[in-house]
């Protein structure tokens, strides 16, 4: 049932490379997640052919510009656009950018940071981050 | 063909009894198993409070020391764990769903 | 020639939930379509830094209302390989009826939203009778209409026993019977035919480069369904995806109805086949390490990455619903159909965007 789970950790600037490899060899792109660490992110691509994954991992320093495959891979235009808006990772290169409105949140890239975005408001109170950011 | 499908499962659903109930009047056909309002029954309960540690809402409220059992009704979704928790079995999760909440104050009992 | 933008959405008819379309218009033909989302999101994907991974379990149940269960079965999966939880094989039969049960209702829900966008009013109305008996099914056998609530990890929470199943059973019958019926009435319409044979025709080589997922994928031709994978019980249940080939919203259609069956049997099976004993284990520790799991949901193949720390609380909890992956395929298929026609190409995807904003 479990199928054996390889993430094969790669440099940035072959991203684009193995991308193109792996579409030309049949896989299509299941999903892009990022995961905010303390001074990174790290975004795991997974591909899929013939009902097994493969697996990419991008060790990204925060703030760098992550290379879009969105020319490779049409579909991952979404994912990408999504990795903008919750995690403020700068996206060159993308087919269609929504330009962070792509997800409607109160807080700007809610995700891109290991500390709560919100503090707990106080009963009856609105959330101190929403109205700072309609402050601005 | 389709047509005369149709106009017979039309003609048939026509002479059958409704499949819905008038609700108001008849209240609703009670499931064994339905998780509906939760119920506390007093006598045996030790105050030990794990039902509020494993509440994952934290709806329940013990003071141990006042014994009180408080549960405040708009957070609890009525998901059993506290019934399965409960070394006394004075939890239970009745099938009907009792009378909607309509203040915020937490029942104390 | 001049070019309008008619917005679509958030508050459509068919649209039960907020999706945002903008679609440039020359005259009555749609050129091209922009879409925005976010109208919902509630970020419960951070929300697993604060519960702990056996409270998120119905938090995971709760990104939707319709394909509940399967991604509470799908989060308890995950959690399960990371902390190599051996699952007792009765739960995985128990997990497996009832997310046949899941697929069963959501598809009866999809066929009746049909219907109603085409103004089939009847048809609507029947679709959702049948439902009802299914959802009395759920109730009496989990507690909830839909969500069920009954998947934890470890196990399940509650155990179906031998007289009721053979009560579930005989009702199945009855359903069978009447979805039979109502599928046959639907797919042999003239004027559904009328209304979806040949608009928002994706190819297949479309279909699998833009990532379509589930019976988007199926109908046009690429037999690709999760549960072949051999998760829960699928490894003693073989299930033969259905697919067609034209890929057109009637190939569509005509996949989820016969999905409907295809569960009737799978459930069928599992009963038979169900052997006895412990419906849970105990389950003690935290999980640590990373995995990414698979299933089948009414909507196609959704997936769960999870990354645990060794603490309490998951360190990353992300979750791609089939929705999101089929959201491209929509946009592929707008352009060029007519204005008219977009309801229905937008509901044979079967949206579902709570899901997809989570």
């Amino acid at each position: 049932m479990n199928q054996p789970q390889a993430f094969d950790v790669i440099a940035v600037d072959t991203l684009l490379e193995r991308a193109r490899a792996l579409r030309e060899q049949g896989f299509r792109l299941v999903q892009i997640s990022a995961t905010q660490l303390p001074d990174q992110v790290e975004l795991t691509y997974s591909f899929d052919r013939d009902s097994r994954l493969t697996n990419l991992r991008l060790n990204l320093p925060n703030g760098a510009r992550l290379p879009s495959i969105s020319g490779v891979f049409g579909c991952a235009v979404l994912y990408e656009n999504e990795v903008h808006d919750l995690f403020g990772v700068p996206v060159d290169g993308l087919a269609i950018d929504f330009k962070g409105n792509f997800y409607k949140t109160a807080v700007k890239f809610p995700f891109g940071s290991t500390k709560a975005p919100c503090a707990a408001p106080a009963a009856g109170a609105p959330a101190p981050c929403a109205v700072e950011e309609v402050k601005k | 063909m389709a047509y005369f499908k149709m106009s017979w499962l039309a003609l048939k659903w026509a002479l059958k009894k409704p499949a819905t109930s008038p609700y108001p009047f008849v209240p609703r056909r009670l499931l064994a198993g339905s998780r509906g309002k939760l119920s506390f029954t007093k006598d045996g309960c030790v105050y030990c409070n794990v039902c509020a540690k494993k509440c994952p809402t934290h709806a329940i409220v013990v003071n141990r020391a006042n014994k009180k059992w408080a549960i405040d009704r708009l957070r609890c979704i009525a998901c059993g764990y506290c019934v399965e928790a409960c070394p006394k079995d004075s939890l239970t999760l009745k099938p009907e769903h009792g009378a909607p909440t309509i203040t915020r104050d937490r029942e104390i009992h | 020639m001049a070019r309008t933008v008619i917005p679509f959405g958030p508050q459509h008819p068919v649209l039960p939930e907020p999706v945002h379309l903008d679609l440039v218009v020359e005259d009555e033909r749609v050129v091209e379509a922009r879409p925005s989302i976010g109208f919902i999101h509630r970020g419960l994907e951070k929300l697993a830094e604060k519960k702990d991974y056996v409270e998120f379990t119905y938090v995971a149940e709760r990104i939707c209302g319709i394909c509940s269960f399967i991604h509470s079965q799908t989060y308890c999966q995950a959690v399960e390989t990371l902390m190599n939880v051996p699952v007792p094989p009765r739960a995985l039969y128990l997990r497996t009826i009832w997310g046949e049960m899941s697929r069963i209702h959501s598809h009866l829900l999809w066929l009746g939203l049909m219907a109603d966008g085409m103004g089939f009013e009847s048809l609507f109305m029947h679709s959702w009778r049948i439902r009802e008996q299914l959802l009395d099914i759920i109730e009496a056998t989990t507690g909830g209409r839909v969500i069920f609530g009954s998947c934890k990890v470890g196990g399940v929470r509650r155990d179906i026993d031998d007289e009721t199943a053979s009560g579930i059973l005989k009702e199945l019958d009855e359903i069978e019977k009447d979805m039979r019926e109502i599928a046959r009435v639907f797919l042999e319409d003239k004027s559904v035919k009328a209304r979806l044979c040949g608009i928002g025709t994706l190819s297949k080589q479309e279909a699998y480069e833009l990532g379509c997922v589930g019976p988007m994928l199926r109908a046009s031709g690429v037999a690709q369904d999760m549960r072949t994978l051999g998760y829960a019980a699928f490894g003693d249940i073989a299930v033969e995806p259905v697919t067609r080939t034209e890929g057109d919203s009637y190939a569509r259609s005509t996949v989820r109805c016969q999905e409907l069956f295809q569960s009737v049997s799978i459930i069928r099976q599992a009963f038979a086949k169900m052997p006895a004993g412990e419906i849970a284990v105990k389950v003690t520790g935290n999980p640590t390490g990373e995995t990414i799991t698979r299933t089948e949901q009414p909507r196609g193949e959704v997936v769960y990455h999870l990354k645990a720390n060794g603490t309490k609380n998951l360190q990353r909890f992300r979750v791609r619903t089939p929705t999101f992956a089929n959201l491209p395929a929509m946009l592929k298929v707008l352009p060029g159909c007519d204005l008219a026609d977009v309801p229905m190409i937008v509901l044979t995807i079967d949206p579902c965007i709570s899901c997809t904003e989570r």
